[in-house]
């Protein structure tokens, strides 16, 4: 089947079918959804208004028996931050949308009326129905509707309360194999799909299959590419103690953020790391292993049951563990995971709102340690749209406004995930000049850093930084773009087959002959053009910096400041 | 001499989370691995008090040494 542009008009409620323009046929993923917000949105627009447009992309390899190639790139000006934003994710919902023919689904204009919706993508087209039963419902009351209401099976894409409301932390949740939910989580992408007036969207593939140009090729470079994933040693550990595997390791080094960003060790580590996770996970009978989508050979993910052995919460990771937990003094494992499930069921991001909470507690809205408190403030509050509910809704940024509090950790006002960049300097050059505001996956340095993949450089020291930034920048603009996870890199940093695996992939599936010059090169112009975007949308290098206080506080246990001058940070780009 | 020893992830397993250690001067981090009976290919970092380290350096008084398997994550 040949791949299209699907494209919904919620102003005028029509839908068409686009061929794609020659431009645009050589991306997927993120380099797409970056290409076609920068072609299509007004830089200078409001992300809430009529002329944003949100776009959902699956990846080149998406939909294809590749390994891991199962993530969907959502894009759009973010609510948030006020750049360019791509936030991907696993779930079902790739593999469907590319086997569905749609190569993009492009979502523009606000409806006139004061309606919701629903889309039903199959490969004829998009089709816009009225919806009324479940607007006010979380994500999981919806996924059950749907199952009821819909035969067989279907992708899921949804907003909870939180994008009806627009929060600017309002993620968009995709449904995974078992009903449980994946988030494309960060940068506020469900409040556009609530701006839109869109509750969900199903996608049924009918019986439609991506074409493969050189099915045996394709097969030799997955079989080779597979192992590689399956042999590294991360792969093992990630299915074995999920990412919280990272808790004590990142306690260790002391770059573990805790108390709201006042100190790089956190006395409760033990009771929430991944190795505790793991024999609570057991012994309750959940799911050690467990994969977000069809094809996964990792299975990061785990299914975490409560004491009385009922599934408590899926996809339990470490970033969350750790906003939760160390960032607001909660060593309660339970609470911690009940939440997760409850800002999964809302439809909110885990690491903004978590780390929202920790700037709530450090203004004497809750006590720190306080995790009963967070579930109440959670379901009372958010769920239900009060005034606190929503200045913590619309992020970290917005609580330290609120409140008159200088130390809130936010780049581009999106909050700072689970490294502490005084004591782990490479991510800190990442947070700094990432084009859609902190995010540790855009550039992992940690690898490197901490954990001595790909080699090793000094978390404390400046030497190195700035270039291992950006060569992670680089290569992970492609990996986003192949409908890869990203944890393939660290395989691929350490394994030499596993690259050149992934190349003959993309080659065997569209007829190219591309190289590993080609893939660095896509990388590097997928982030120049979300940097023009932000550029016309009014950002300058003021804005690639941290914020102050990490520059005057020094962090225990090493007792060091972020020490990089505005001008050693802007040599970052220089390529 | 005294140091701490701590191990992580599936090292654990049938060995310990923490324990004090009476070493000689001149033992390595190396030795101690090895005598944890941890294969040397299956360490991943090594740290002691916070800092990364390696298996030629020597401990000394009140040292922590940390022990992790090849992990990662994100």
């Amino acid at each position: 089947m040949a791949d299209k542009i699907f494209r919904v008009n919620m102003a005028d409620l029509t839908t068409s079918i686009e061929d794609i323009p020659a431009d645009w046929a050589g991306h997927g993923g993120r380099g797409l959804t970056s290409t076609i917000v920068s072609a299509e949105v007004e830089p200078t627009c409001h992300p809430l208004g009529q002329n944003n447009k949100l776009v959902f992309a699956p990846g080149l390899l998406s939909g294809t028996a590749a390994a891991n190639s199962g993530r969907l790139s959502i894009g759009a000006k973010s609510p948030l931050t006020g750049t360019i934003k791509e936030s991907n994710s696993g779930g079902t919902a790739a593999q469907l949308f590319a086997k569905a023919g749609c190569k993009a689904l492009i979502v523009e204009g606000l409806p006139k009326a004061d309606n919701w919706y629903s889309l039903a993508l199959t490969p004829d087209g998009v089709t816009i129905t009225e919806e009324k039963e479940l607007i006010g419902q979380g994500n999981f009351a919806v996924v059950q509707a749907l199952e009821n209401r819909i035969e067989g099976k279907h992708g899921l894409l949804s907003i909870g309360q939180a994008g009806e409301m627009r929060l600017a932390s309002a993620n968009i949740s995709i449904k995974d194999p078992d009903g449980s939910l994946r988030s494309c989580g960060r940068g506020g992408l469900g409040a556009v799909m609530g701006a839109k007036k869109i509750k969900f969207i199903t996608v049924d593939p009918k019986d439609g299959k991506v074409a493969i140009a050189k099915p045996d090729a394709f097969k030799d470079a997955n079989r080779i590419f597979a192992k590689a994933l399956v042999d590294h040693p991360v792969s093992q550990a990630l299915g074995q103690y999920g990412t919280n595997v990272l808790t004590n390791i990142i306690n260790e080094s002391g770059g573990f953020p805790t108390q709201n960003f006042t100190k790089g060790q956190f006395e409760g580590h033990e009771s929430i790391s991944g190795e505790t996770m793991h024999d609570t996970i057991k012994e309750r009978g959940g799911k050690v292993k467990h994969g977000c989508h069809q094809g996964c050979v990792i299975q990061c993910s785990q299914i975490y049951n409560d004491a009385d052995g009922k599934k408590l919460t899926a996809g339990f990771e470490y970033e969350s563990i750790w906003a939760m937990g160390a960032d607001c003094c909660v060593d309660n494992l339970d609470h911690i995971a009940e939440a997760d499930r409850i800002m999964d069921d809302i439809g909110i991001d885990t690491i903004e709102t978590s780390v929202a909470m920790g700037v709530a507690m450090e203004a004497g809205v809750l006590p720190f340690g306080d995790g009963a408190g967070i579930c109440k403030l959670l379901t009372e509050d958010i769920t239900k749209g009060t005034g606190i509910g929503r200045i913590i809704g619309n992020g970290a940024g917005s609580v330290g406004r609120a409140f008159g509090i200088t130390r809130v950790p936010v780049v581009k006002n999106q909050a700072i995930p689970a490294y502490d960049p005084r004591a782990i300097k490479g991510i800190g050059i990442t947070y700094a000049t990432s084009t859609q505001g902190a995010d540790h996956t855009m550039g992992y340095t940690i690898a490197t850093n901490i954990l001595n993949v790909g080699g090793k450089v000094d978390p404390l020291t400046k030497e190195g930084q700035v270039e291992l930034s950006r060569n992670l920048q680089i290569a992970t603009a492609a990996i986003d773009s192949t409908g890869m996870c990203l944890f393939i890199a660290f395989a691929a940093l350490d394994d030499e087959k596993c690259l050149p695996a992934l190349v003959d992939l993309l080659n065997a599936r569209f007829d190219l002959s591309l190289t590993g010059d080609d893939v660095v090169s896509l990388g590097q112009h997928i982030l120049k053009t979300e940097r023009a975007f932000n550029t016309a949308a009014g950002f300058t290098s003021a804005d690639d910096r941290l914020p102050e206080f990490f520059y005057n506080e020094p962090l225990p246990p090493h007792n060091v400041v972020f020490d990089f001058s505005g001008e050693e940070i802007d040599t970052f780009w220089d390529f | 001499m005294k140091i701490s020893v701590k191990l992580f992830a599936y090292f654990r397993d049938n060995r310990f989370k923490i324990k004090e250690y009476d070493i000689d001067e001149g033992t390595t981090v190396g030795n101690i691995v090895d005598d944890l009976n941890i294969d040397r290919e299956e360490v991943g970092v090594l740290m002691i008090n916070s800092r990364h380290t390696n298996f030629d350096v020597h401990p000394v008084e009140k040292d922590i040494l940390a022990i992790f398997p090849v992990i990662g994550g994100g």
